[in-house]
């Protein structure tokens, strides 16, 4: 009896199938996808929050009639942004954006806010209500990347990773866009390990401490949050300060994704699992 | 008379307000059918579980923000108003009604001379800018319990003479808040005399919710067991015209 043969097995390993690892468990890949969108919702209901009153203060009160440390504005036509004493002519993007009978004067743009257009109120049942489920996805997420060992197995650095050494190589490589292959791309590398326990839980944390601090109810239930962010007014600073940061975060972010590989990124996201990339050379 | 606390009347409003705190714990704001207005439930549910009585932060003197801005509405223009502001608000009474055991008015000077509370208390707008001020006036639960609430009374609601295009301003809170210590309606603002801009004769002071809740220029407090048949329906001025949360502590 002829039996049709296999294919050959060694060929497959070698051209046609690259190393698959399985890189991200369900509990991260729904988290990831999940806090993307609600970061998303949060940072444009966010914008719109801001441009009721596009000033920033330090300290526990701050109003029209006080100095702010940043400023979104328009001057007739001309629309600016001031940090301190430096302004910057920013027409166009904020402070006056669109043309014709289409230009609008709020700080940030119709297109990166929820709504498009000047709705405070509605801004507010967006942040507020997805605040909900930010704060439930991230308590969520702690708990069970913990239990997993994705955070202490996965994201914790090793002493070795994070001796002056290991990180001034890390910068150096991905200065020069070079990636880990093979075997070295299993693991996060240093950065993106730091990068990831920052945003877990450092940004997400602050955002989230800092909207409590807004909250008048809050600081009379814990009016520690007072003391420790410096007043409602600091508060609203560092709120803001940290959703920059995590705009900073996405961008590096799709940087890198684009510039490792986005289809197998992307994939190993959904699916969980990643290919390595092959070492050359 | 307006001032005396019968036993009667104190008794029945320390039950009265005490029944209906623990009830509203299943009133408040209703479910509107949008699924954003989700938050807004949560939030009420989870602050008065967390926040409890606590107080509002009181700040130092020195504190204080050098300029308070004035907001909203910054004289309600109308001539009944400018006659009572022409005379210091001599003739200018405060009425007291709805769910009570006995309506009952006061003047200006009646509501001065009762024991008064003083406090300097942060003003968080809802737009989000912040004011420091002090604040003195009379215990909103003080006169609630010196009147005596009707058992089925559930919300606070504030008439102001301030309208916007003819339509008037008017507020409303718990009754968790409405006995809040920190509760007051304040005739007097940085140790002068409430100003026009900021409300005269009397504004409410809510230190645990946002600016839109604190009315200015109230004439009538009423109580109400909902308030879904005042006005719009919301419970407020902005809750009614564009749609801002009834609960406003965050």
């Amino acid at each position: 009896m002829a039996v049709p043969d296999p294919l050959p097995t060694g060929l497959r390993a070698a051209r046609l199938v690259k190393p698959e690892v399985y890189r991200h468990r369900l509990s991260t890949r729904i988290w990831h996808w999940l806090n993307a969108a609600v970061i998303l919702i949060m940072l444009m209901s966010g914008l719109m929050i801001f441009n009721a009153h596009p000033h920033l203060y330090w300290g526990q009160y701050g109003a029209d009639p006080d100095r702010s440390w940043l400023q979104i504005g328009n001057l007739g036509e001309r629309g600016f942004l001031r940090v301190g004493e430096h302004t910057f002519g920013t027409t166009g993007l904020l402070g006056v954006s669109g043309a014709g009978d289409q230009t609008v004067y709020t700080a940030f743009p119709g297109w990166l806010t929820i709504p498009s257009t000047y709705d405070l109120a509605g801004a507010r049942h967006w942040h507020l209500t997805f605040a909900w489920l930010f704060v439930a996805a991230i308590l969520a997420y702690w708990i069970i990347s913990l239990g997993n060992r994705h955070i202490g197995g996965d994201l914790l650095p090793s002493r070795h990773e994070l001796t002056p050494r290991h990180i001034l190589e890390d910068i150096k490589n991905h200065a020069l866009l070079r990636f880990p292959k093979g075997e070295a791309a299993r693991r996060y590398n240093t950065l993106q390990k730091l990068a990831y326990l920052g945003v877990v839980f450092a940004l997400i944390p602050l955002m989230i401490l800092t909207g409590f601090t807004m909250s008048p109810a809050m600081d009379g239930a814990w009016p520690w949050l007072l003391d420790v962010f410096g007043g409602r007014q600091s508060a609203r600073s560092i709120h803001f300060i940290c959703a920059m940061l995590i705009v900073l975060f996405f961008l590096v972010h799709i940087l890198m994704v684009v510039l490792v590989g986005p289809i197998n990124e992307v994939r190993s996201m959904i699916t969980g699992r990643f290919q390595l990339p092959e070492k050359r050379g | 008379m307006a001032g005396v606390i019968t036993r009667r009347k104190l008794i029945v409003g320390i039950a009265a307000g005490g029944s209906s705190i623990a009830l509203s714990a299943c009133t408040g704001p209703a479910y509107q059918g949008n699924v954003l207005s989700i938050g807004e439930w949560l939030n009420y549910r989870a602050q008065r579980l967390v926040a409890g009585n606590a107080l509002a932060k009181e700040f130092h003197e020195s504190e204080m923000s050098p300029v308070f801005r004035t907001n909203g509405n910054v004289d309600p223009g109308t001539r009944e108003y400018q006659q009572f502001a022409a005379n210091q608000f001599a003739e200018w009474r405060l009425r007291i009604d709805g769910l009570v055991s006995s309506p009952t008015s006061y003047s200006l000077a009646q509501l001065r001379s009762m024991p008064s509370r003083t406090q300097v208390t942060r003003h968080d707008c809802v737009e989000g800018w912040s004011a420091i001020g002090k604040w003195t006036g009379v215990q909103l639960g003080r006169l609630l319990k010196q009147i005596g609430l009707q058992p089925n009374a559930r919300f606070i609601v504030f008439h102001c003479a301030d309208n916007f295009d003819g339509t008037p301003y008017y507020e409303s809170i718990d009754l968790a808040d409405a006995f809040h210590s920190q509760t007051l309606l304040a005739y007097a603002m940085n140790d002068q005399p409430l100003s026009i801009g900021h409300g005269a004769p009397l504004r409410l002071r809510v230190e645990r919710q946002l600016g839109y809740k604190q009315a200015k220029y109230v004439m009538r407090v009423e109580a109400v067991a909902s308030f879904s048949g005042i006005a719009g329906g919301q419970g407020g001025y902005w809750e009614d015209e564009a749609g801002y949360y009834w609960y406003a502590g965050i």
